[in-house]
């Protein structure tokens, strides 16, 4: 058997350019890019940058799916650039940065609306009770953290935001990563944080928006599942709106 | 150096043609207008019913017609399809958490159609038409 993963082969890469100093709008810049065949596109991209065209701007940092800054367009379907395979394409791959958002410069999107719309979410414990360090750690059982912990895979590269075309059309949405976060703390026993966070994403620009298309399920390279975070979401809000009209007896 | 960023404008109304994944999308939003169509019918039979047996028959009559045997066919194959696209994401919506574990997918999707099917047949049953 030949080994032929180290075998070099001629790529084309069609990549996006936009330099916002000089271009009115982006135009694709074709590359013949000689690559390894066990390269992924971000190898492709660096190799790129090092000896054909320095000024290329993308980002990215760990080169092993954990950082979530190398997500881009891949022939039309939002990846990281870390992950996806040159040997899984053929013919011409078009880069593109990531689609609904804003194109900062090349492949970098601008990222400040998801920045904004994760910290509106208190992506983080909010204890729900007071403890002290004399108290010792918390515990959780293997059962609560299985509720929880899909959820917390989430590496924040904004993929599923590129995938929904809700979040393309109302870009006011929350959208899923972000949403999928605050479900992922609602969900976890040590925190009592929910009510504050529902106030954000149990709302017409949270939950409600999401129609549920499912395409951020489809491209999350970590399988988060948002699709199934924002159907709880709404499973749970819709509970709570009846347990409060109809039956507010009831101790929630 | 100041930014400007590019903002990609996405077109209102014919943005699910970009991707077949968004084209599933619609056809399982679509279908149940099929749906809608129906139940709106059955209300009218009943509505004829309460009329009296002449204007019961007069509706009955109007069934048979080809043209609403066709979209009856139509009406069931949509629904049909709405059905089970809706059954097959179910779990994501209502994942059963027993112990350390999640049921399987399957299992939740499973549940859908076993309910379905049961009552369906009790339905018919029931209608007199088993
Ligand atoms: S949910 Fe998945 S696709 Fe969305 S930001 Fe998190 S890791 Fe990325
Ligand atoms: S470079 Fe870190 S996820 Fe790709």
């Amino acid at each position: 058997m030949t080994d032929n993963r180290m075998a070099i082969r001629q790529v084309e890469l069609e990549v996006l350019r936009y330099n916002p100093e000089t271009d009115q709008e982006p135009k694709l810049q074709k590359f013949t890019v000689p690559c390894v065949n066990e390269w992924c596109v971000l190898d492709a991209l660096n190799y790129l940058k090092d000896n054909l065209d320095p000024t290329l701007a993308y980002r990215w940092s760990c080169h092993m799916q954990v950082c979530g800054s190398c997500g881009m367009m891949i022939n039309g379907e939002p990846k990281l650039a870390c992950k996806a395979m040159l040997r899984d394409y053929s013919g011409v791959i078009r880069v593109e940065p990531l689609s609904h958002f804003p194109i900062e410069r090349d492949l970098v999107a601008v990222a400040d609306d998801f920045m904004a719309k994760l910290k509106r979410v208190k992506p983080y414990l909010i204890p729900g009770e007071k403890r002290t360090l004399a108290d010792g750690e918390y515990k959780q059982t293997p059962a609560q953290l299985e509720r929880y912990k899909k959820y917390a895979m989430c590496i924040n590269c904004m993929l599923c935001y590129a995938a929904c075309p809700e979040y393309g059309l109302t870009p006011k949405f929350i959208g899923p990563g972000a949403i999928s976060l605050a479900h992922r703390y609602n969900q976890d026993s040590r925190d009592g944080g929910r009510d504050e966070r529902q106030e954000e994403i149990a709302t017409s620009e949270g939950v409600w928006e999401c129609t549920f298309v499912g395409a951020c399920s489809d491209v999350c390279p970590k399988h988060v599942d948002p699709a199934s975070a924002l159907q709880q979401v709404k499973v749970a809000s819709t509970v709570d709106w009846y347990l409060e009209h109809f039956m507010s007896w009831v101790k929630k | 150096m100041s930014r400007r960023p590019y903002v990609r404008v996405v077109p209102r109304t014919t943005w699910f043609f970009r991707h077949p994944r968004y084209m599933r999308y619609m056809a399982r939003e679509v279908t149940c207008i099929f749906i809608g169509i129906y139940s709106v019918m059955l209300l009218v039979g009943l509505v004829r019913l309460s009329q009296g047996s002449a204007q019961y028959e007069g509706f009955l009559a109007a069934l048979r017609q080809p043209g609403s045997v066709l979209f009856h066919l139509l009406a069931l194959a949509f629904s049909l399809y709405n059905t089970f696209t809706w059954f097959n994401v179910a779990p994501k919506a209502l994942p059963v958490q027993v112990g350390d574990e999640h049921w399987p997918d399957s299992v939740v999707a499973g549940g859908h159609y076993v309910v379905w099917v049961g009552l369906s047949l009790f339905i018919l049953f029931w209608a007199g038409v088993l």
